[in-house]
């Protein structure tokens, strides 16, 4: 596959490992965090971690769209479902993601709701097309990468007078969880989640561009190298994350300049805009309520907006006791740290939202590298 | 005025335009009518001719064993490209019996059809069942037919069952993969799958993905005859090459290691997954065997596929490990090593 195999190159990715090899500092330890669940399938699918020193850490972070949901907007849908007539219209993973009652989407697809997977909002759009008697929502979930074909979607129902088509809509935004990562006091003060610098989002960046991250790189002193999402990607931005701490420089990188302006995408920017507003507050698993996380749809689309549409109120739901999907989001714990992990929660049973897509932390380590953890 | 009574007139099916309705499940003229001018007029033969509930076989002779299998086919779309729900379930059958290391002799087919099918689809469908079971050389001997209300069923879904013999002495089993082993495959993997995920997404590329369906018993009875020791031959059907080893490593009780960049894998198969957000190794196949075999064996039992059409791409992916966690290990291209797993959840339904 032209474009796609020369990022997979084995020979380039072992010239790459000893490059990372020979300018490592040996007293030197370095902990990064890749914030996508992107970087996080390549860097197990790809056995990746193989091919570092010992010294080089890789942290996982939130940046996972199904992790991040918490248990109270998927009881959302499920009650939509199940109990609204409505068609739910939703990407793939969210299927999966366990919510309250022992039941998930798929599960109360099976209960006889009406859930279906589509592959784009465009697919939605046209099941409420096709059924103009019934309630047609759409479970918009995902970082900036997904918000813009939301918001099309939404101008394009208006634009064909469609009166049963709305959206539930839980898009959140990256640099406000990265903030809130780097302010938690595990990092800020008691530094028992050391991060020395971060690979920066592949395909959110491609639409925010890069000059969201300066701050971090200012503010706080970390490094952020801009990656996509193939493995050697990967292996480059490690390489250039440690250079950049070797030489004590926090800069904002871009790895991948092939897709990502320091700009951005201002014609996704604008259609966002146009069409969703700052919530206040939204609640994330693992990262509880972080101040304007996320979006809502503006007034002038409220016809919409499931949420008003059919009156629904959030309600916060705690996650399992003993699950640790939140301290895992945060990089405060590895998977193979929780009790759950590998007994009672698997990527048939997830009990944390961590397990369900392969994006996510523990379904990323059971699938693919819990076999290091027994030998 | 004369004493004889005038046979009614019957009209012929209207193959053309004519749909399943819910006489033709229902006891009566109209079923007889379909059986004999569509089922008995392709799949005819000797055992089906005998029009009774069941057909009388010779029975195997001393010593042979017989292997049974049986499987229901729910494919959407029914038909695809390099295939259609009608040879797949006669291959699908075939390749169960095939793989146990038998002789594949008769098949018994049962209908499950949908008020308001096409007649015109069902009549390619069986004119493809019998094609496919003439090419195999096994002919259908019973069946069954039953139509259900519309919306209780979706169009047609058909169940084969097979039966073979298996000659004194041969086994061959999931449960005898050993630890020194190499493991084989017959050609690319994930063909299937993909074939039938682009058509239901309207994806089309340059080259056109065709379905792998094929009977694979003459393939099998080349490599019989080599005298290898084969250990364990299987169709990746749903689950693909993934699902598949990981149940042999758990029947057998061993580990594998596979290497990535030996599996078989078409690059515009592999491009419609990276599109499709689908991994190859957890993709159907219809035609395509794993061999599980002494190494010793195994460039000589190679050179056997190689040699046969349903065996051209065949390739040696691996060996079998001692390991009491039955991992599935796969150097990835890239160089590092990671597990195979189970799959988790469904990454494609309704997809034989």
């Amino acid at each position: 596959m032209k474009y796609i195999d020369e990022f997979r190159d084995g020979e380039v990715a072992q010239t790459l490992a000893k490059k990372i090899a020979a300018i490592v500092e040996p007293d030197r330890r370095y902990s990064f965090m890749e914030f996508c669940g992107g970087h996080t399938h390549a860097i197990s699918r790809y056995g990746l971690s193989d091919l570092l020193p010992d010294s080089v850490r890789m942290v996982h972070g939130p940046g996972c769209p199904v992790c991040v949901l918490p248990i109270g907007r998927v009881d959302m849908a499920i009650d939509l479902a199940l109990n609204r007539g409505v068609i739910l219209c939703t990407y793939g993973d969210t299927l999966r993601i366990p919510a309250s009652n022992h039941l998930s989407l798929m599960k109360a697809k099976a209960r006889g709701g009406d859930v279906r997977m589509v592959y784009s909002t465009a697919d939605s759009l046209q099941i409420a097309r096709d059924n103009p008697q019934r309630e047609v929502v759409f479970f918009a979930i995902g970082f900036e990468t997904t918000t813009p074909p939301t918001a099309v979607a939404i101008q394009q129902a208006q634009a064909e007078g469609l009166k049963n088509f709305s959206v539930l809509c839980c898009h959140v935004l990256t640099p406000a969880a990265i903030s809130n990562i780097l302010e938690s006091p595990e990092v800020r003060q008691w530094g028992t989640v050391p991060l020395d610098g971060f690979i920066g989002p592949a395909h959110v960046s491609t639409v925010i561009g890069s000059r969201p991250y300066e701050f971090f790189a200012e503010e706080y002193r970390k490094p952020v190298v801009i990656a996509g999402f193939e493995p050697l990607d990967v292996m480059q931005a490690i390489y250039m994350l440690v250079k950049q701490v070797n030489e004590g420089r926090a800069e904002v990188e871009n790895e991948f300049a092939r897709a990502v302006s320091r700009e951005g995408n201002r014609k996704a920017q604008d259609r966002v805009a146009e069409v969703f507003e700052l919530r206040r507050e939204f609640e994330w698993r693992g990262l509880s309520v972080v101040p304007y996380s996320a979006l809502r749809i503006r007034e002038k689309y409220a016809e919409f907006d499931t949420e008003k549409r059919f009156g629904l109120d959030y309600q916060s739901v705690p996650d399992n006791k003993a699950c640790e999907c939140g301290a895992i989001l945060r990089g405060v714990k590895r998977p193979q740290d929780c009790k759950l992990f590998g007994t009672v929660c698997t990527p048939e049973n997830p009990v944390g939202s961590c397990m369900v897509s392969s994006e996510g932390a523990c379904a990323a380590h059971y699938s693919y590298g819990r076999y290091k953890d027994m030998h | 005025m004369s004493g004889e009574v005038k046979r009614g007139y019957v009209r012929p099916l209207d193959l053309k335009n004519g749909r399943v309705d819910l006489t033709h499940g229902s006891g009566g003229r109209a079923m007889v009518q379909l059986i004999s001018e569509l089922f008995a007029k392709h799949l005819g033969n000797e055992y089906l001719g005998q029009g009774n509930d069941g057909a009388v076989l010779p029975a195997p002779t001393f010593g042979q064993r017989l292997v049974m299998a049986t499987d229901s086919h729910v494919v959407s779309p029914l038909f695809f490209a390099g295939g259609d729900i009608g040879c797949l379930s006669v291959h699908g059958t075939v390749n169960d019996v095939a793989v146990m290391g038998a002789t594949p002799l008769y098949l018994a087919a049962g209908f499950i059809l949908e008020e308001g099918f096409p007649l015109a689809d069902l009549a390619r469908i069986v004119e493809s069942m019998a094609k496919a079971a003439k090419d195999a050389g096994v002919p259908i001997v019973t069946g069954d037919t039953k139509v259900v209300e519309r919306g209780k069923g979706d169009g047609i879904f058909i169940t084969t069952t097979g039966v073979g013999v298996l000659p004194e002495g041969r086994d061959i089993g999931g449960a005898r993969a050993r630890a020194g082993d190499a493991i084989l495959v017959s050609g690319s993997m994930g063909d299937h799958g993909v074939a039938i995920m682009s058509q239901r997404e309207n994806l089309t590329f340059e080259a056109p993905i065709e379905s792998d369906t094929a009977a694979l018993h003459g393939l099998i009875a080349e490599m019989l005859a080599t005298g290898a020791d084969i250990r364990v031959l299987r169709d990746p059907t749903r689950g693909g090459l993934a699902a598949t080893l990981n149940e042999i490593a758990g029947q057998s009780g061993v580990g594998m290691v596979l290497k990535e960049k030996d599996i078989p894998i078409k690059p515009v198969v592999n491009a419609a997954c990276e599109f499709l957000g689908l991994d190859p190794l957890y993709v159907a196949n219809e035609g395509k065997l794993i061999c599980i075999c002494a190494a010793e064996d195994a460039e000589r039992l190679l050179a056997v596929m190689r040699a046969h059409p349903l065996g051209r791409d065949a390739a040696r992916i691996g060996e079998v490990i001692a390991d009491d966690h039955h991992f599935i290990q796969l150097v990835t291209a890239f160089g590092g090593k990671r597990i195979v797993d189970w799959l988790a959840g469904d990454q494609l339904p309704r997809i034989c």
